[in-house]
């Protein structure tokens, strides 16, 4: 299992053909309290860069792109519920979305955890 | 941090207090002003709902206004040319809400008044104080002296247990109440003390000189009751009061009356009364007195999760083209645990529990147009 990150403070969680996505703690420290989130639907193809998700905060939205070309095969319900989940545990439990990789390749362009905490130093 | 260091903002006499308890500042009206600190917008709102926040508000301008003559009655005549409300009827250590007009009727910037027994003292919002002193000097100066208080600080202490910190630093503070104002020592300081505030929660607005300002927040903040509060939950603290923000729910394209401001000028100054006009922009708002305006500022409630923010536009129905008013003020409530709104619409739809549709992100969400405050206020009357 590799954890990959994007410049827009996205993770994603790599496992076969499946990656798991979130917002980094770095992001949510910076967006304040999560209100709100907007989460795409099951079944949706989308492209890399893409507005994929929106995450409100008291202070602002904010859009979460797909980090990657694929199909959204699973999204976070919880988050529904309880938005404060993305402050409390944005690297686990606050999961937004899986996807199903259509290009490995595209893999090769994200940041590894020592490349991501030098990008937020 | 650049941006910062390079920026030509001003700073508060308190500049340096926020930096040291964690603020995260940002620009503000030409100011460098704290939006949060560490606890957050989130927990700041609900500590000044349960305890106390304390603000820093000494962006916004500090005036007094005096009859060269020294007859008080003047300077309140004076000003009445310059506002709908009745400045003559407020009496000595007392304050009231009002707004300068221009002469299509809409709001250059709204402010409060208060009698101070020989003159008046204003308060005016920070973006507007330049134009709102070169206002009464163009218009007033013959009769009125007009002072700038560009040394004095303003805070804000808010919420249910604000009245037993304060009384701490002043003895008689509890004998006030709400749109009480005058001069008061508090901690040994001259300071301009008023019952009120901008949260729908009891509190009190305490103007303090510059040199004293941090000395006095130190003291009110070493009580575990009370929290430096940042813009941010002042902002959503006034949203859920449903209290206008200036540039934003009111400008000067709004009248009173499509403000739904009309309590807040008093019937003397309205057709019919002993001073009726006599304001800039008083035939079109008297006309709408009698008459109605087109549109009207209404509280909005989302009927989902999803806050609807400032500029989404207004819709009849799901599927309508033609906008029908657009949001002016929009976010979370953290007291009620659920978005909400502020806006105009048509008249004709702005009755309270009429459902509309806002525009957010290509999908149309419906909201219910509801009485304000959102949350109950609780002033000391």
């Amino acid at each position: 299992m590799t954890t990959l990150y994007t410049s827009d403070h996205e993770w994603l969680r790599i496992e076969g053909d499946v990656a798991t996505i979130g917002i980094t703690d770095y992001a949510q420290s910076q967006l304040g309290d999560v209100v709100f989130v907007e989460l795409p639907k099951v079944g949706r193809s989308l492209k890399k860069t893409e507005a994929a998700a929106v995450v409100e905060s008291v202070k602002a939205a904010s859009d979460v792109y797909a980090p990657i070309t694929g199909e959204v095969i699973e999204v976070n319900e919880a988050l529904a519920a309880e938005p404060a989940l993305v402050n409390s545990d944005a690297g686990g439990k606050a999961w937004f979305f899986k996807m199903k990789i259509a290009d490995k390749g595209e893999l090769g362009g994200l940041m590894d955890e020592a490349a991501y905490a030098a990008h937020t130093a | 941090m650049l941006a910062r260091e390079t920026s030509p903002l001003k700073q508060t006499p308190l500049h340096a207090l926020h930096l040291a308890r964690g603020a995260k500042m940002v620009p503000f009206a030409g100011y460098d002003m704290p939006v949060q600190y560490a606890a957050g917008v989130l927990k700041e709102h609900l500590h000044t709902r349960a305890n106390a926040g304390l603000f820093d508000v000494s962006h916004m301008g500090q005036l007094t206004l005096k009859a060269r003559s020294g007859n008080m009655a003047e300077a309140a005549l004076a000003l009445e040319k310059l506002v709908p409300q009745d400045i003559l009827g407020i009496a000595p250590g007392r304050q009231r809400y009002a707004q300068f007009t221009n002469a299509d009727g809409g709001l250059l910037d709204d402010l409060m008044v208060a009698n101070f027994g020989d003159h008046l003292f204003l308060v005016v919002n920070a973006a507007c104080k330049d134009e709102d002193e070169a206002h009464l000097r163009a218009h007033l100066s013959e009769t009125c002296e007009i002072v700038s208080l560009a040394d004095r600080a303003l805070i804000a202490l808010q919420g249910p247990k604000a009245e037993t910190a304060l009384a701490k630093f002043c003895a008689d503070i509890g004998s006030m109440k709400f749109m009480d104002a005058g001069p008061r020592r508090v901690a040994d300081i001259d300071c301009f003390v008023s019952r009120s505030g901008y949260t729908g929660e009891d509190g009190f607005e305490i103007s303090v000189p510059s040199d004293k300002a941090e000395a006095l927040v130190t003291a009110l903040l070493d009580d575990p009751d009370v929290l430096p509060i940042g813009l941010g939950a002042r902002d959503s603290l006034r949203l859920e009061a449903g209290l206008c923000l200036y540039g934003h729910d009111i400008d000067t394209t709004t009248t009173p009356v499509e403000g739904a401001l009309e309590w807040s000028v008093q019937k003397v100054r309205r057709s019919g009364g002993a001073r009726a006009g006599g304001f800039p922009g008083a035939d079109k708002i008297l006309t709408q007195f009698a008459q109605g305006a087109a549109r009207r500022r209404v509280g909005l409630r989302p009927e989902g999760r999803a806050p609807v923010r400032e500029g989404a536009v207004l819709f009849a129905d799901p599927t309508s083209a033609e906008p029908i008013g657009k949001v002016t003020s929009g976010g979370f409530g953290p007291s009620l645990n659920a978005p909400v709104a502020m806006g105009y619409l048509p008249t004709s739809l702005s009755a309270t529990g009429t459902t509309v549709f806002a525009e957010v992100r290509g999908q149309r969400l419906p909201l219910k147009v509801a009485a304000t405050p959102f949350v109950p206020n609780t002033y000391k009357r």
